[in-house]
C-alpha cells in the first residue's frame, strides 16, 4: 500500500443538544445570511415548478400511496429485489446496523487491495458513518459530489441533506480550495477566483484525476426497482456518474426502504424529485444500472441493504410514514427553524423537519439529550407538511415524538417541567380552579407592571421577557367579567379593560 | 341554534376584550351565546409538551362543559385545530370508550370565529367600521391546519373605513410556538423578529390576527422595540362599529 493523503472526517459528536447549538448559530451572521439566501432561492424556484404541474397533487398522493404499500409489503418487495439483483449478477449483502454494513464495505475493498474508494453523494453512508470506519481501516475515501467535496476539504460537516455545503459561500469555497485541495491531489491555481465556474472547474481538475485512479466506488442509491433489480442515482453534477460507470467494482449501501415495485412506479418519483428537491422539472443526470453488463461498466456489483433501525420506525404506526421520505430537502428549505439556525445544530446528519423526526427514530428515543431535543426544535407551523411531495405529516410525528420523549422520562426525575404540567392538568380540569387562579395571578402580578406590560423577570421567565414584553393579566378575566354583567347584559360600564387596551390608549 | 362561546384558558385569564368583543360581535349578528363556566382549555399545551396523559382531564373538562351544543365558536385558530385534531389522540391513549365518542361529538361542531360567521352564518359583511390602516398575520394553525383561507381577510375587507396592506412573508411562521417559544426562546425570538420587521415595513398602524397567542409574541417585540405598532384580535376589529368608535 502507499502512502496515500487521508482526510480526517468530522463526526457530530460533541455538538450540544438543539437549543445550545441553535443559540451559537444564531450569532453567526454570515451563516445567517448565507442560509437565508440559499434556502429563499430553492424555495422559490420549487414554489415555481410545482405549480405548474396540475397534477402535482395527484402525484404526491400516488407517491405516498406507493411507498404505503412497499412499508406494508417489505418483505415481500424485499424478496423479490434480492432475487432480482442475484439473477442481474449482483452480489446481495444485508446488513443489520451500521457497524455490519461498514464491515461489509472494507472487506470487498480489502479484498480488491485499495487504499482508496471514490464516493458518490449518499446519506445511507453518512448515516452509517462509513467514512470514519474506512479511514480507520487505512482506506481513504474521496467525495465527489462538488458540495460534498467542500464538506471535506473543509474538514466540516454537511448541513443539508441535498447541499451539504449550504451553509458556505463562494468566498469561502475559494478559499478552501486554495488551502486544502494541494494537500490530497490536484492543486487548485493559485489566480482561483469565486466565479462559479472557475470554481467547478477546479472541482473537475482535482476530481478527475481520482476517477481515472480508483478501482472501487461506493455510492447509495435513489430507488431501487425490484421487478428489475435495478438501481438508480439522481444527480446534478455527472460527477455521481463517473463513479458508477469507470470503476471496476461498485457498492451501494441502500436503506430497504428505498424501494419501488415497478418501472411505472419509479416514474412517479421522478417526476416528485427534482422539482421538490433543486426546483427542476428534471435532475441533469439519472444514471440506472442491473447487476453487471458485460463489458460495460463495473464488472462486480455488490448491494448491501441496510436496516439500521428502520424495520423499529416500520413498527411505529404513527412514526412510520417517516420511510417515505425520498431525501428532497423540501422541509429543510422552506422550514424557518432551519433557515435561520443552519444544519450543524441538530448534530445529525439529517437536520430540518425530516431530520428532527427521523434522527430520533433511527437512534432511538430516550438515548440521548440531543436526539431528545429534536422533536422539540419546532413551532409546529406544518410549512413541512405542506411541501413534502410524500405528504409525510411531520408535526403529526413531531408531537407524537414528544409524547414518546416524555414518557421515556416519567420514571426518572420529576422534573420542573411535568411538575408544572401535572398542575396545569389539575387548574384546566375544572372551570372553577381556573378562575380561583386568574385571581391570584392578577393580584400577585400587579406589582410587576408597566403600562400593563411586564418588562424584563428573572428566571425562567426570562426565557420570554428577555426579548419580548409580556401582557399584564387583566383586573378582571373574562368568565369574572361575564358573572358580574351576565355576558354584557347588564349595564355595569366596562371597568375590565384589558392591559393591552390600557397601554393602547396611553 | 345553541351556541356556546368557548373563549379560550388565554383570552380568559389575559385577553377578556377578545371574549368580550367576540360576544358582543355574535350578538349584533343576532346570535347569542351561552358561555358554559365549566370550560377551561383545549389541552394543547399539554399535548404539543408530549404531557398526553396530563391532558385527559383537560379534554374531559372540554367535553363535558360543551356536550349538547349545536356550535361551539372559539376566537383562536390554534385552540380550534387542537380540539379538531388533537381530541381524539388524547381520548384514545385515555382508552375511554366514553371520552372517545364524546369527543367524536363534540369536536366536528367547534367553529374558528371567521369559519362561523362566514360558514354558519353566511356573513361577510359585518356592518363594522374600522378607520385604521391594518396588516394581517394568517397564522399557521389557521391556515395550515384548520384551512380557513381568506375567510378572515374577506371579513375585514367589507368593515368600512379599514384600508388594509400587505403583511411581507405573511405565511411565515412568527416563531411563538407554544412551548417552543420557552423551550427554544432564542430561534422563537429570531422568527419573531423578523416577523416585527415585516410588520413595521409594512406601514401599518395596527396587526390584526386570529390568535392572541401569535400577537401576544409579536407584540410583545413590537412593543419592546417601540414600534408604536398595536396588535388586535380579529374579534376586536369586527366588534367595532361607528358608535363606538
Amino acid at each position: 500500500m502507499t502512502n496515500r493523503p487521508m482526510i480526517e472526517t468530522r463526526t457530530f459528536l460533541g455538538i450540544p443538544p438543539f437549543p445550545v447549538a441553535a443559540k451559537r448559530a444564531l450569532a453567526d451572521s454570515q451563516l445567517r445570511g448565507n442560509m437565508h439566501h440559499a434556502t429563499h432561492t430553492i424555495r422559490t424556484k420549487r414554489a415555481r415548478v410545482t405549480a405548474e404541474l396540475p397534477d402535482w397533487e395527484q402525484l404526491r398522493v400516488a407517491g405516498s400511496d406507493i411507498k404505503d404499500d412497499v412499508m406494508a409489503n417489505l418483505g415481500h418487495y424485499l424478496v423479490q429485489l434480492e432475487e432480482s439483483l442475484t439473477k442481474a449478477g449482483a452480489t446481495v449483502h444485508w446488513a443489520r446496523d451500521a457497524a455490519e454494513a461498514n464491515q461489509i464495505v472494507i472487506d470487498i475493498a480489502r479484498r480488491h487491495e485499495v487504499d482508496e474508494v471514490v464516493k458518490v453523494k449518499s446519506m445511507a453512508t453518512g448515516e452509517i458513518e462509513l467514512n470514519i470506519a474506512m479511514e480507520k481501516a487505512g482506506i481513504s475515501v474521496w467525495e465527489t459530489d462538488l458540495a460534498e467535496l467542500i464538506v471535506q476539504l473543509g474538514h466540516d460537516l454537511p448541513s443539508h441533506i441535498l447541499v451539504p455545503a449550504i451553509h458556505r459561500n463562494r468566498s469561502e469555497v475559494r478559499e478552501i480550495f486554495l488551502r486544502e485541495m494541494g494537500k490530497v491531489g490536484m492543486p487548485a491555481a493559485a489566480d482561483l477566483s469565486d466565479e462559479p465556474a472557475e470554481l467547478a472547474g477546479a472541482a473537475r481538475r482535482h476530481l478527475r484525476e481520482k476517477f481515472l485512479r480508483a478501482k472501487v466506488a461506493v455510492s447509495g442509491a435513489n430507488f431501487m426497482v425490484a421487478e428489475t433489480g435495478t438501481l438508480a442515482v439522481v444527480e446534478s453534477e455527472g460527477n455521481g456518474r463517473m463513479c458508477l460507470t469507470l470503476p471496476e467494482v461498485l457498492i451501494s449501501v441502500v436503506g430497504i426502504e428505498k424501494i419501488v415495485p415497478t418501472w411505472e412506479d419509479l416514474e412517479v418519483f421522478l417526476q416528485l424529485l427534482p422539482r421538490s428537491a433543486t426546483g427542476e422539472r428534471m435532475n441533469p443526470y439519472t444514471s440506472t444500472w442491473t447487476g453487471v453488463t458485460p463489458g460495460d461498466g463495473p464488472q462486480e456489483v455488490h448491494v448491501v441493504l441496510l436496516d439500521n433501525n428502520r424495520t423499529k420506525v416500520l413498527a411505529d404506526e404513527v412514526g412510520r410514514q417517516a420511510l417515505r421520505c425520498i431525501r428532497c430537502s423540501a422541509c429543510l428549505n422552506v422550514c424557518p427553524v432551519y433557515e435561520r439556525v443552519g444544519g450543524h445544530a441538530y448534530g445529525t446528519i439529517y437536520p430540518g423537519p425530516i431530520g428532527a423526526i427521523l434522527t430520533p427514530m433511527l437512534k432511538g428515543v430516550g438515548t440521548s439529550k440531543s436526539t431528545d431535543a429534536l422533536p422539540f426544535a419546532s413551532s409546529l407551523c406544518g410549512v413541512c407538511y405542506e411541501v413534502c411531495p410524500v405528504k409525510i405529516n411531520i408535526p403529526e410525528v413531531l408531537v407524537h415524538l414528544r409524547e414518546q420523549v416524555v414518557d421515556s422520562h416519567r420514571s426518572g426525575m420529576p422534573g420542573t417541567l411535568l411538575t408544572t404540567m401535572k398542575g396545569a392538568s389539575w387548574l384546566l380540569g375544572g372551570g372553577r380552579r381556573l378562575g380561583l387562579m386568574q385571581k391570584a395571578a392578577g393580584l400577585s402580578t400587579r406589582v410587576l407592571w408597566k403600562n400593563g406590560m411586564i418588562g424584563r423577570m428573572p428566571a425562567p421567565m426570562n426565557r420570554w421577557t428577555d426579548a419580548r414584553d409580556c401582557p399584564a393579566p387583566p383586573a378582571e378575566s373574562f368568565r369574572a367579567w361575564w358573572t358580574r354583567t351576565d355576558g354584557g347584559r347588564k349595564n355595569t360600564g366596562t371597568s375590565s379593560k384589558t392591559a393591552r387596551t390600557e397601554t393602547d390608549q396611553k | 341554534m345553541k351556541v356556546a362561546l368557548f373563549v379560550t384558558c388565554l383570552n380568559d385569564t389575559m385577553f377578556p376584550a377578545t371574549g368580550q368583543a367576540t360576544v358582543q360581535l355574535l350578538r349584533r349578528l343576532g346570535v347569542e351565546v351561552e358561555f358554559p363556566k365549566a370550560q377551561t382549555c383545549c389541552g394543547q399545551m399539554h399535548v404539543n409538551s408530549g404531557y398526553v396523559p396530563e391532558a385527559i382531564p383537560v379534554v374531559r373538562a372540554f367535553v363535558d362543559a360543551f356536550a349538547g351544543y349545536d356550535a361551539i365558536v372559539a376566537p383562536s385558530g390554534s385552540c380550534v385545530a387542537s380540539a379538531r385534531e388533537q381530541h381524539t389522540i388524547v381520548a384514545a391513549r385515555s382508552g375511554d370508550k366514553g371520552l372517545i365518542r364524546a369527543v367524536n361529538e363534540v369536536s366536528p361542531r367547534v367553529y374558528e370565529l371567521s369559519e362561523f360567521i362566514v360558514d354558519k352564518l353566511g356573513l361577510v359583511d359585518v356592518g363594522a367600521y374600522f378607520p385604521h390602516r391594518v396588516t394581517m398575520h394568517p397564522t399557521c394553525h389557521s391556515t395550515r391546519l384548520l384551512g380557513v383561507g381568506s375567510r378572515p381577510e374577506r371579513l375585514l375587507a367589507a368593515v368600512r373605513g379599514i384600508t388594509m396592506v400587505d403583511l411581507p412573508a405573511a405565511d411565515e411562521c412568527c416563531g411563538f410556538g407554544g412551548t417552543f417559544s420557552l423551550k427554544n426562546p432564542d430561534v422563537s425570538v429570531a422568527m419573531g423578529a423578523d416577523k416585527a420587521r415585516h410588520v413595521r415595513e409594512s406601514g401599518a398602524e395596527v396587526l390584526v390576527a386570529g390568535d392572541n397567542s401569535c400577537l401576544m409574541h409579536i407584540g410583545g417585540l413590537l412593543t419592546r422595540q417601540r414600534s408604536g405598532i398595536r396588535v388586535m384580535h380579529l374579534a376586536e376589529i369586527l366588534a367595532s362599529t361607528e358608535d363606538a368608535a
